[in-house]
C-alpha cells in the first residue's frame, strides 16, 4: 500500500507566489483531480510532484519518505505526461518511445511498446514519423509513453489535450486499470473526464496574496528570533 | 550504462536524418579556412608560417557554430524535462548526448583539417601531431561547450550568447594545439604540448558533466 502526500507547499515562481499552505495526501488506487482558474498552479504543482522543481516550503513524501531524499526512487515509480509531447519529427512512433523504455531499462522492450501502442489503438501509426502525426496522435503517442515499464504514480498534465471522445474513453479506462493495479493518478483537465470517485483538489483555495504570505513568514522568523533571543538570555541567567 | 548507449545512438540517429548539421560545421570550416589565403595572399611561406593558427581558430568557431542546437530542441519538444526525470543519471546523459555531438561534428572536422593543411601549405611533417592535437582537443571542445549551451537555454538569441560563454573557455585548447603544431613543424617535440591537451580532455570530462546537468536541471525550474 503506497502513500503519496504533501504538506504545507509552497510553490513560489520568480516573483510570483502561485499557492501557499497546500497539503495532500493520496492512497493506492487514489486519483486525484487538480482544479483551478488559469494560473492557479496545476502544472507547478505537477511538476513540483515530478521533482521538476522544488517546493519553497514544505514536503513532498512517498510512504513517509521525502522524496527530494532518493531522487532515483522517485523517478524509477513516477511517469510525468507535461504539455509538451516530446515527439521527435524524423523519427517514427516506435523509435520514439523505445528512448523512454530504454532509459527505464524495461526488459523485452518490443512487447512493451506493442502493448502501449494496441492499448492507446495507435498500432498501425508504429512507423509513421513523427512529423506525419496529428496533434492528437501525437498526444496518444505520449500517453502510451506513460504506459512503457512499470510504474506507481502517474502525473498528468492536462492529458485530454487534442484527443477526441474515443481516446478520452480509453484514457478514462487505462486510468482505471492502473488504479485497479494500486496505481496513484494525479490530473489536472479542463474537460470532463469520466474518472471514477476522483478527490478534487481546489488550488484556488490555496491562493494566498504575497504580502500575506510574507507577513506570515517574517511573523515566523520573528518568533524564532524570539525563542532563540530568549533561550541564550536562559543561558546567560544560568 | 544502457542509458548512455541509448541516448548516444538516438541522437545519432537524429543527427543521421537531419544531416544538415553535421555538413554544416564542416562547409563553414572549410569556408573559413579558405577565406585566410585571400585575404593574407597567395604567398606559400606565409600561408605556411600561419596554417596551424587558421586550423584551429577556424575549428573552433565551426564548433561553436552547432553548439546552440546541442539541448536547444530538447528543450524545445519538452524531451529534457523527461530525461531530466528519467531514472538514468543526467550527468552520464550528458556525456552521451556530448559524445554524440563530437562524433557529429568534432570527428568530420578532424578527416577534413589535414585537407586544408595541405591547402594552406602546411608542411607534411605537422599533419600527425595536427590529427593527434586534434583528437585531444575537439572532444574537449564539445564538453566545454556544452556547459555554454546548456545556460543559455530559454535566452533569446542564443547563439550569440554562448558564443560570448564558450569562446574565452577555448583559449587553453587553441594555445596548446596550435603550440603542438607548430612545435612539430618546428622539428621539436610536441609531447608536452600534447600531454597538457590530455589533461585539459580529461579535466573537461570529469568536471563538465556536473556543470552541465546542473545547468539543465536550472533551465527546468
Amino acid at each position: 500500500m503506497a502513500d503519496f502526500s504533501g504538506s504545507d507547499l509552497t510553490c513560489l515562481r520568480g516573483e510570483r507566489l502561485v499557492f501557499g499552505g497546500l497539503s495532500f495526501t493520496a492512497k493506492s488506487g487514489d486519483a486525484v483531480m487538480l482544479r483551478g482558474r488559469n494560473g492557479a498552479g496545476k502544472s507547478s504543482l505537477l511538476r513540483l510532484m515530478a521533482g521538476l522543481l522544488s517546493p519553497r516550503s514544505g514536503n513532498l513524501c512517498w510512504n513517509g519518505e521525502n522524496i527530494a531524499d532518493d531522487r532515483n526512487a522517485h523517478q524509477t515509480r513516477t511517469q510525468y505526461l507535461g504539455h509538451q509531447d516530446a515527439i521527435k519529427p524524423v523519427l517514427s512512433v516506435r523509435d520514439n518511445l523505445r528512448l523512454w523504455g530504454q532509459l527505464r531499462g524495461v526488459r523485452d522492450l518490443d512487447a512493451a511498446i506493442d502493448h502501449a501502442l494496441d492499448a492507446l489503438d495507435i498500432h498501425h501509426l508504429s512507423r509513421v514519423n513523427g512529423r506525419y502525426l496529428s496533434s492528437g496522435q501525437k498526444r496518444r503517442t505520449a500517453l502510451a509513453r506513460v504506459l512503457i515499464g512499470p510504474s506507481d504514480l502517474w502525473l498528468l498534465d492536462e492529458p485530454t489535450v487534442g484527443l477526441d471522445r474515443e481516446s478520452c474513453a480509453e484514457l478514462t479506462q487505462l486510468i482505471a486499470a492502473f488504479r485497479a493495479r494500486g496505481g496513484i493518478v494525479i490530473y489536472s483537465t479542463h474537460t470532463d473526464l469520466d474518472i471514477e470517485s476522483p478527490s478534487i483538489l481546489d488550488l484556488d483555495e490555496f491562493a494566498i496574496p504575497m504580502i500575506e504570505w510574507l507577513a506570515e513568514h517574517s511573523e515566523l522568523e520573528d518568533e524564532q528570533a524570539d525563542t532563540q533571543a530568549s533561550l541564550t538570555s536562559k543561558e546567560a541567567a544560568q | 550504462m544502457n542509458g548512455f548507449l541509448a541516448i548516444l545512438q538516438r541522437d545519432l540517429r537524429l543527427a543521421l536524418r537531419q544531416g544538415a548539421d553535421s555538413v554544416m560545421v564542416v562547409a563553414f570550416f572549410i569556408v573559413t579556412t579558405t577565406l585566410f589565403p585571400f585575404g593574407v595572399g597567395p604567398e606559400a611561406n606565409i600561408l605556411a608560417r600561419i596554417a596551424s593558427g587558421v586550423i584551429w581558430v577556424s575549428a573552433l568557431l565551426a564548433a561553436m557554430l552547432s553548439l546552440e542546437r546541442v539541448f536547444q530542441t530538447d528543450y524545445e519538444d519538452g524531451t529534457l524535462e523527461l530525461l531530466t526525470l528519467s531514472p538514468v543519471s543526467l550527468e552520464l546523459l550528458v556525456l552521451g548526448k556530448v559524445l554524440a555531438h563530437w562524433l557529429t561534428t568534432g570527428l568530420p572536422l578532424i578527416i577534413a583539417a589535414p585537407l586544408m593543411a595541405v591547402m594552406l601549405n602546411m608542411d607534411q611533417d605537422g599533419f600527425i601531431t595536427l590529427i593527434t592535437a586534434m583528437l585531444l582537443g575537439t572532444p574537449a571542445l564539445s564538453l566545454i561547450g556544452a556547459i555554454g549551451a546548456a545556460l543559455i537555454l530559454g535566452a533569446r538569441r542564443g547563439g550569440v550568447l554562448v558564443s560570448l560563454l564558450v569562446l574565452p573557455l577555448y583559449i587553453p585548447v587553441l594555445i596548446f594545439g596550435a603550440g603542438a603544431v607548430e612545435a612539430a613543424l618546428l622539428g621539436i617535440s610536441a609531447t608536452a604540448q600534447l600531454q597538457i591537451m590530455a589533461a585539459i580532455l580529461l579535466l573537461a570530462l570529469t568536471a563538465t558533466p556536473f556543470a552541465t546537468a546542473h545547468a539543465v536541471r536550472q533551465a527546468m525550474e
